[in-house]
């Protein structure tokens, strides 16, 4: 059983066949994870009793004649901003390093409902304020394919353990593009479904309009055997939405004929680059199995990044009030009155990124600045979504490229928090317009760096981009004959 | 724009924020450079384009809405357990009056 190559089907058939237990499958995943983490950081702790407890449940159920279930028996890794119930949850802060979470997220309530078995917690940037995973407060995650460079943020653990094969998959989350960017980076698929297609409950909020739970895997039939189990009206959260989740699985046809695929204008220009000329070949590949495409235009999109930096910096600010030194374990000593105990507590407890988003969000939200600011990036918000459906009544899908650039060096861009924030200029645009959006891998550059395509479809056709995304990858990606 | 360490000192004291003064001199920087980029958002006319209040929802304005009903709630103790400091069932802070 080599743990790295497994998928969710290998398992479920392994499982069925009785050619391996789910407690051996559990067992090797903690072990190879365990020794492979320290090249990349990417597990910040393993949950190994609660994992074997839940192997040791599939197999009881498979030995009472029972089914191992959608995920019996496969090693996932849950990004650490989503609570699990007594195995400590960090979000990659100071502030809560010891935060032990009374409760489970319902994704990871159905993760282990359909038999998952979870084996550790995923490094990411500091509350997923990021673009590199370097926000940590706990070292920074490496990139599996090159280890001198990011793995992209702020999933950038959930993405790295999929790479390294120490998860079979994974679960991240998604504000301004934190699963799609890491995916692209390490070369491994990464959704972002439907606004409110997955429940937040026990999703440590950042941004609330914008954030998103999905999923990470090595191909598209595993993430989306993922998501169909997470998805799903959620009483809990009262922004999940009531559409019925649909067969993923029998979407992926592969025919992929007569599919309209529409490449937004603004996404291609001044893309003259190793990046841009993998993702043409990618639409090439598309167009041979049948697709048409077409230009579109997202005029738009220009405004994208300064809409996006105020909505969720405002909401962060929101959000992370909470941490105040009276419920979440971290309190900073010397604080006689109850203002130096905000003030000190939040000034020890969180890191560079999440204090400048604080600062902005505060800023953008205070007297005199609310209407010049908050209120006109939700104007904008409107023309984004709008651009979208309109697209959406040309088109089927949009394909464009994930990131301007491959993954970067450590440290390149830590100085430049503007440099930073433009980067995420391909993906912001999806969670604003809440739609689904994907990561697929497309090719590496000459210096064998993993590029992700983008697959963007309207309001809950999940279905269509999966369709999209298992066509191209079936018939060999960029290399279809 | 130009942003001042006195305004990234009144905007950390709206935020309970306590920052050394080389955050403060640093922040004035980075919430300059980003704050000048944010701004060409007001070289777009939004005049008549609502806001967006509501990014999605795909049912009935009650649906959400569930019976007054009783239901399962954390323990205090267990409600408790993650406070840095707890005692006799609640948060404990410090004096509330001075500041």
């Amino acid at each position: 059983m080599d743990i790295s190559k497994l998928t969710i089907d290998g398992i479920r058939s392994g499982l069925k066949a009785r050619t391996f237990s789910a407690r051996e499958v559990c067992e090797a995943a903690l072990a190879f994870a365990q020794a492979e983490n320290p090249k990349t950081n990417a597990y910040l702790y393993f949950s190994s009793e609660r994992a074997l407890a839940a192997a040791d449940a599939v197999d009881a159920n498979i030995a009472a004649g029972g089914e191992p279930g959608p995920l019996g028996g496969v090693p996932v890794a849950v990004k650490d901003v989503i609570v699990t119930k007594g195995v400590r949850t960090t979000c990659g802060s100071r502030m809560l390093e010891r935060y032990v979470p009374p409760y489970d997220a319902t994704a990871v309530t159905r993760l282990e409902a359909a038999g998952a078995v979870i084996i550790g917690k995923a490094n990411c940037d500091e509350f997923a304020m990021g673009s590199s995973n370097e926000n940590s407060a706990f070292g920074p995650v490496r990139n599996p394919a090159d280890l001198e460079r990011v793995p992209g943020g702020s999933s950038g653990g959930s993405a790295a353990v999929v790479a390294q094969g120490t998860a079979v998959v994974s679960l991240g989350s998604d504000t301004g593009g934190s699963i799609r960017q890491p995916a692209s980076f390490c070369g491994v698929v990464g959704v972002t479904p439907t606004y409110g297609r997955v429940s937040r409950y026990g999703l440590v909020a950042f941004a609330s309009s914008l954030d998103h739970i999905g999923p990470f895997a090595r191909n598209v039939r595993d993430s989306a055997a993922l998501l169909a189990a997470i998805a799903g009206r959620d009483e809990m959260d009262a922004t999940s939405a009531f559409a019925p989740v649909p067969n993923y699985e029998e979407a992926m046809t592969g025919d992929v004929r007569g599919l309209k695929i529409g490449l937004p204008k603004e996404y291609f220009t001044g893309l003259a680059s190793e990046t841009g000329d993998l993702i043409m070949r990618g639409v090439e590949a598309l167009k041979k199995r049948g697709c048409e495409v077409k230009e579109v235009s997202l005029p738009s999109t220009e405004w994208a990044i300064s809409c996006y930096y105020i909505i969720c910096t405002a909401e962060a600010s929101s959000n992370l009030a909470r941490y105040d030194g009276v419920r979440y374990t971290m309190r900073s000593a010397d604080s006689p009155t109850l203002s130096a105990m905000y003030r000190n507590t939040r000034g020890d407890g969180f890191g560079a990124e999440c204090k400048r988003r604080i600062m902005l969000g505060t800023y953008v939200l205070s007297h005199g600045y609310y209407d010049a600011y908050y209120l006109k990036a939700q104007r904008v918000r409107t023309l984004i979504a709008r651009d979208f459906q309109k697209a959406f009544g040309e088109v089927d899908a949009l394909v464009t490229p994930v990131s301007p650039f491959p993954a970067f060096k450590l440290g390149e861009k830590l100085d430049d928090p503007l440099a930073m924030y433009l980067s995420d200029i391909y993906t912001i645009t999806g969670d604003l317009a809440g739609i689904p959006c994907m990561s697929v891998p497309c090719g590496s550059t000459a210096a064998g760096l993993p590029v992700g395509m983008q697959i963007l479809t309207n309001h809950f056709q999940e279905a269509t981009m999966f369709r999209l995304a298992e066509a191209f990858e079936r018939n060999g990606g960029i290399n279809a004959a | 724009m130009k942003i001042t360490e006195e305004q990234v000192r009144y905007v950390a004291d709206l935020a309970n924020l306590r920052l050394t003064p080389d955050e403060v001199s640093r922040m004035a920087r980075d919430m300059e450079s980003i704050l000048g980029h944010i701004d060409k958002l007001n070289e777009l006319d939004t005049a008549g384009v609502p806001a967006m209040a509501q990014v999605l929802f795909d049912a009935d304005e009650t649906a959400t809405l569930r019976a007054d009903a009783e239901r399962n709630v954390l323990p205090n103790e267990i409600a408790l357990a993650n406070a840095p400091q707890g005692g006799g069932g609640f948060f404990k802070v410090p004096k509330v009056i001075e500041r």
